[in-house]
């Protein structure tokens, strides 16, 4: 509930400043970064070139906006297995998320 | 001359001692260990708990499996990059590495041990490779009766020289006959239920059973009498709770037969499944820690081992397959992701990823008998699964 009040406001923020690796504590962007590769990757592949999952590389999520990929994140996929994050990541770790997806891992396109 | 002759005797015991590692050594207490983040496999010995080998050079080995030849003296690697790779673990040594697809999952070994089959994801369907040489044997594209090039999961060996596997994107289970090797005889069931994520067959090599995710149940089919089609069981299983999001997909390879009983993990629950062998429906649930992923019966079937799916993969529980009451849990520490029992039995071996360390546990006692250092373990094969259908 209290989301969809915040969500709008933190995600103007956010896609007004598209600059993150500075917004959320170091210790947090490499247990975001451990999750990304180790726990997405589960699905998506540890180079996330895909697996179960569809591959997340730059290219691969080059026509899908930040704010899609932010509500696939938060709320998952109906009707496939990619599961709803909105009760484990913050809406900030979630933005990182995208933002360090569309940007590549090691700025790989 | 006095020299000479101390040289030849030096000589002599350095042969002896060189052909001793090899010779004297056989290959029925090793196995491989994935190092999954730096594309590494570890060779082990199980019998002392002892790290014999690294070897690199893998690729992506996240979810990678293993298979072994029937001589127990090579292993096939599965990699997620589409690599193949066979090991001599005897000797540490990579002895051919192809690169087969895109994106594979898994593959597993024929029954007469010469051929390798692996499932693809990337383009979906199943390839075929001859086990001396990995060469090409049979390619076989999987599009469905849908028309979607389907990706391949649950692919596992059955009794004459057959491949079983599902079709994810097509709700397809297809067997594929390679008695004669160079030409795969496929037969379809179509509509089998919604998204089969994984399978497994019966140890004895009867039952092909398939998890599926897109809907409540399981498919069965009996490959001794593959004319009956596709049986759904545990159809009622979840109707009407509310699934938890599922951050893992279970595994179904390894589950737990004991007695007149199989355990297998519920998908988006906390709960193993109790199932009756003789009817297939569900009898019981167990509660557990979180959504299991391998719910894995001790050789014995006295006790099972189950460990959970993100973010409750810190525990294993073990429960008393007569009683099905949970009587140990442990902690292991941050994501512990796959577990393998000796042959017999006596000690099980656990990954702990995040701790950089693969644990020994007695399976008496539940007491921790040794840590070894292993970088991002993730799953553990040893080479008795070579005599074993399904794995």
């Amino acid at each position: 509930m209290e989301k969809s009040i915040i969500f709008p406001i933190v995600f103007a923020f956010f896609i007004m400043n598209p600059v993150y690796a500075e917004d959320i504590p170091v210790v947090r962007q490499s247990e975001l970064k451990h999750l990304l590769l180790h726990d997405c990757g589960s699905c998506h592949g540890m180079t996330l070139k895909g697996g179960l999952g569809p591959a997340l590389t730059p290219s691969a999520l080059s026509g899908k906006s930040v704010k899609y990929l932010f509500q696939v994140i938060n709320d998952g996929r109906p009707n496939t297995p990619m599961p709803p994050w909105k009760n484990i990541l913050s809406d900030t770790d979630i933005i990182w998320l995208v933002n360090l997806l569309k940007k590549g891992l090691n700025d790989e396109k | 001359m006095k020299s000479n002759s101390l040289a030849s005797i030096v000589f002599l015991i350095l042969i002896s001692f060189s052909s001793l590692s090899n010779a004297q050594r056989g290959t029925g207490d090793l196995g491989v260990i994935i190092e999954r983040a730096t594309g590494s496999v570890q060779v082990v010995e199980h019998s002392t708990g002892t790290q014999l080998y690294k070897i690199e050079g893998l690729g992506d080995l996240s979810h990678a499996s293993v298979v072994f030849s029937r001589d127990e003296k090579f292993a096939y690697v599965f990699g997620r990059d589409g690599g193949l790779t066979k090991l001599d673990i005897l000797n540490g040594k990579i002895v051919k590495r192809i690169m087969q697809s895109g994106n594979s999952i898994g593959g597993a070994i024929s029954q007469d041990g010469r051929l390798v089959a692996v499932s693809n994801y990337e383009p979906g369907g199943v390839k075929v490779f001859d086990a001396d040489t990995l060469d090409l044997v049979a390619d076989i594209p999987t599009k469905g009766a849908n028309g979607v090039q389907s990706k391949v999961v649950g692919l596992v060996d059955a009794p004459g020289n057959k491949f079983v596997f599902s079709l994810y994107e097509s709700d397809e289970i297809w067997i594929a006959d390679l008695a004669n090797t160079t030409e795969a005889k496929i037969t379809k069931f179509i509509n089998i239920g919604h998204q089969p994520y994984d399978a497994l067959i019966t140890p004895d090599g009867r039952y092909y059973i398939a998890g599926l995710f897109g809907e409540d149940g399981m498919a069965l089919l009996d490959l001794w009498h593959p004319e009956k089609g596709i049986r759904h069981i545990l159809d009622n299983y979840g109707r009407g709770d509310e699934k938890l999001p599922v951050y893992k997909m279970p595994h179904l390879e390894g589950w737990a037969v004991a007695g007149d009983y199989a355990f297998v993990p519920a998908v988006g629950h906390n709960d193993v499944i109790v199932i009756d062998r003789q009817t297939w429906k569900q009898i019981a649930t167990i509660p557990v820690h979180g959504q299991p992923i391998f719910v894995m019966a001790r050789p014995d079937g006295r006790y099972m081992w189950v460990n959970f799916a993100f973010p409750n993969n810190d525990t294993l529980q073990i429960i008393d397959t007569e009683t099905q009451k949970i009587i140990k849990t442990l902690k292991p520490g941050k994501a512990v992701l796959h577990m393998e029992f000796t042959p017999r039995g006596e000690k099980v071996w656990a990954s702990v990823r995040d701790e950089d360390q693969v644990h020994i546990y007695d399976t008496e006692s539940f007491i921790k008998i040794k840590e070894l250092p292993v970088e991002k373990p993730s799953g553990i094969f040893f080479t008795n699964r070579a005599h074993k259908i399904g794995l």
